[in-house]
């Protein structure tokens, strides 16, 4: 079992779902990300995500395109990420990054590996990398105990969502929408059908991620998937704070209140049980 | 711990191959339509009515065959090399962007979708998606740089003209991949109506083998031309190159001629040592970039590295994967060409021949002055001219002083005061 395992199991064996946060490293500056991340887990976040600021940001909205975009011109490398990662594990919180490939294809996955678990990360979310092209990666990763977690979306037929969760490790991050990153009014009604596809094809937890914002869809998305994921909705709190340490505290805010919605969801996953 | 599993690739995955570049390297939520895509596409070559369609498209619309023009007096300064000039700039639209596009729209309408999205840098791939979606019935948007939209104004009036909607990407550089990441972001959000209709031979599969095979018209017409009117193959055939669809189209056909040589040129903007160029296999390394494995411009870090050249056609940090092959197995030759040395093939063009090309064939052109210095008399080069000036106009004026910055806000000023006398009414 890997740390980020032994976390979701606990999770499971309270009967709720666990509380994923993501933020870019080195947003709003390199110890302010960091304390934002410490804040989190105050909180109440289970697993934090550290997000690498890439250039070219795919899959990511507005909101997360401004806080790499601050995070790159103040000149933060994968290193600065790294450091993130070693600051944030040291707390004992399984800390991922999240990043597209080509850093990690540019520094090497057998490098990027051994740095990352060196400095305590627990494994990579990679959005951009099909199965398919996984063998690199997954070579270096898994010798290592690095978990590897890649994407199902709701257009991916039974066949895909077979192959992905066959390469994922720790968890399979459902994608709830077809779309970018960033802060929606209402979860997606193809999130709940896609978790239930990829329960079918595996018995690793399904977390739910994309346009989770609030406490309300925290609590309803808990009721179905093993794990909430939220990323811009923490950013749009850094973004819109007056200082950092205002960021920090708003941060910490939010988490306690999806930490609240998650366990709310659990009753009522407990509740329709029985 | 698992053991470590290394799947398979999909077959999908290998076709898409050209040695170890290609690919597809995108979000999981773009892997059915990428699927759906490469399926129409197969289906829609199979399909004679769908050939016998687009054969008319490009005939009766776009004016295929393109003109193969000798350019005797721009030889004199290339050696005395016989210069053969494929006249893509006559094409509809002005360039040769237009035979990918009429291919895509018509593979659009098969697929029962009714919106088309496309990125463009100098507005060329922009203003001919444009017009195929105009031709063809369908919701045109279009994202360009900000910066680009600035460089190339004249196409941005020309697509909003012709009833697309230009979407300014003000994120990043501001430039052609900041566009492609943002049609992406559309694409993934509206794809169940929408086609992304990319520009060029990069990207995922299907994109590099599918963009390749409707340019590959060029090449197929240039080499019968020549055969025609010399009685023999080309020595070397030169293209310009920045996605690399032009140079791909005019290759293509004459990728098993082994005694032709063929040249792409990069732009080499300020010079590829002070690092403000665009010359991706010159100056760049593989990697990933929008969807498939091949070269870029990169730091240490994987970082994409902001590119540069006078030529907006041209300013893209990637490059198609099946360049990046030809270039590593030696099949093709690709040299850096500086801004100044595109504008002074670009004024020899005009002095000689009368052709204002594009800043873009510029670079192609360059390069010919020099392979036809190595080949001397004897010599027959095939140079494909992708593109008109007429967008690059007001660039190439400020780069030769042949106009004054206050002559173009004068004109400028001149055009906002004298509306015309009569309108419709009816707003574009």
């Amino acid at each position: 079992m890997t740390v980020l395992s032994d976390t979701l199991a606990q999770a499971r064996a309270e009967g709720r779902a666990a509380l994923v946060g993501y933020l870019p490293a080195g947003f709003p500056t390199l110890q302010g990300g960091i304390d934002a991340f410490k804040a989190m887990i105050d909180g109440g976040v289970d697993v934090i995500e550290v997000g690498l600021p890439y250039s070219d940001p795919m899959l990511d909205g507005p909101t997360i395109q401004d806080a790499v975009d601050i995070a790159l011109r103040a000149g933060v490398t994968p290193r600065d990420v790294l450091r993130t990662v070693e600051a944030v594990a040291a707390t004992g919180t399984p800390t991922l990054v999240m990043t597209y490939y080509n850093p990690i294809d540019h520094i090497g996955a057998g490098r990027f590996a051994a740095d990352l678990a060196a400095a305590g990360g627990a494994g990579v979310i990679l959005p951009d990398l099909p199965p398919e092209e996984s063998g690199d990666w997954l070579a270096a990763a898994d010798p290592l105990g690095l978990d590897s977690v890649f994407l199902v979306a709701p257009s991916s037929n039974d066949e895909r969502i077979a192959l992905t969760t066959s390469v994922c490790r720790g968890f399979v991050y459902a994608a709830s929408l077809m779309g970018v990153t960033g802060v929606r009014g209402a979860v997606s009604g193809a999130a709940r059908g896609l978790v239930a596809r990829a329960r079918a094809a595996t018995d690793l937890p399904v977390c739910v991620g994309l346009g989770v914002s609030t406490a309300e869809q925290a609590e309803e998305v808990a009721g179905y998937a093993d794990g909430v994921i939220v990323g811009s909705a923490f950013v749009r709190r850094l973004l819109d704070a007056a200082s950092p340490a205002d960021g920090a505290a708003d941060v910490r805010t939010l988490a306690a209140e999806l930490a609240a919605g998650v366990r709310r969801g659990a009753a009522a996953r407990a509740g329709s049980a029985h | 711990m698992t053991d470590v599993t290394v799947p398979a690739p999909a077959a999908a995955a290998q076709a898409g191959r050209f040695g170890p570049y290609g690919g597809r390297y995108v979000p999981e939520a773009l892997m059915a339509t990428l699927d759906q895509v490469t399926e129409a596409y197969a289906a829609a070559q199979a399909d004679p009515e769908f050939r016998a369609e687009l054969s008319r498209l490009l005939r009766d619309y776009t004016g295929r065959p393109s003109a193969l023009t000798e350019a005797t007096r721009f030889a004199e300064h290339a050696g005395g090399a016989r210069v053969l000039l494929k006249r893509e700039d006559l094409n509809h639209t002005g360039s040769h962007k237009i035979n990918n596009v009429l291919g895509q729209a018509l593979l659009t309408r098969r697929m029962g979708k009714k919106r088309v999205i496309a990125e463009t840098g100098a507005g060329q791939h922009g203003v001919a998606t444009a017009t195929a979606a105009a031709l063809m019935g369908l919701e045109c948007v279009v994202y360009m740089g900000e910066e680009d939209t600035r460089r190339q104004a004249l196409n941005v009036a020309r697509m909003r003209l012709l009833g697309a909607e230009v979407v300014p990407v003000r994120t990043g550089s501001r430039t052609l991949k900041d566009a492609i990441n943002e049609a992406f972001r559309d694409w993934v959000t509206n794809v169940d109506s929408t086609h992304y209709l990319f520009g060029t031979v990069a990207g995922p599969a299907p994109f590099p083998q599918m963009v390749r095979d409707f340019h590959r018209v060029i090449g197929d017409e240039a080499r019968a031309q020549v055969l025609e009117r010399t009685g023999r193959l080309p020595h070397a055939v030169c293209a310009c190159v920045g996605g690399g669809s032009n140079a791909i189209g005019i290759f293509t056909a004459f990728l098993d001629d082994a005694d032709v040589a063929l040249y792409g040129y990069e732009a080499a903007g300020d010079g590829v040592e002070t690092g403000r160029h665009a010359a991706t296999l010159t100056g760049g390394s593989p990697g990933i970039l929008h969807g498939s494995r091949s070269y870029l411009l990169q730091d240490e870090w994987g970082q994409t590295i902001e590119s540069h050249s006078i030529s907006a056609g041209l300013d893209y940090p990637g490059i198609g994967p099946e360049h990046a092959w030809l270039h590593d197995s030696g099949r093709a030759t690709y040299e850096p060409v500086t801004d100044r040395e595109a504008m002074e093939a670009f004024r020899l063009l005009c002095r000689t021949e009368g052709i204002i090309p594009a800043i873009e064939s510029a670079h192609a052109l360059a390069g010919a002055l020099r392979v036809g210095q190595v080949l001397g008399p004897e010599g027959v080069l095939l140079v494909n001219l992708s593109g008109r000036g007429d967008k690059d106009v007001d660039t190439a004026a400020r780069w030769f002083g042949v106009v004054s910055d206050e002559d173009i806000v004068e004109a400028a000023e001149a055009t906002v005061e004298a509306p015309p006398q009569e309108s419709s009414g009816e707003g574009w």
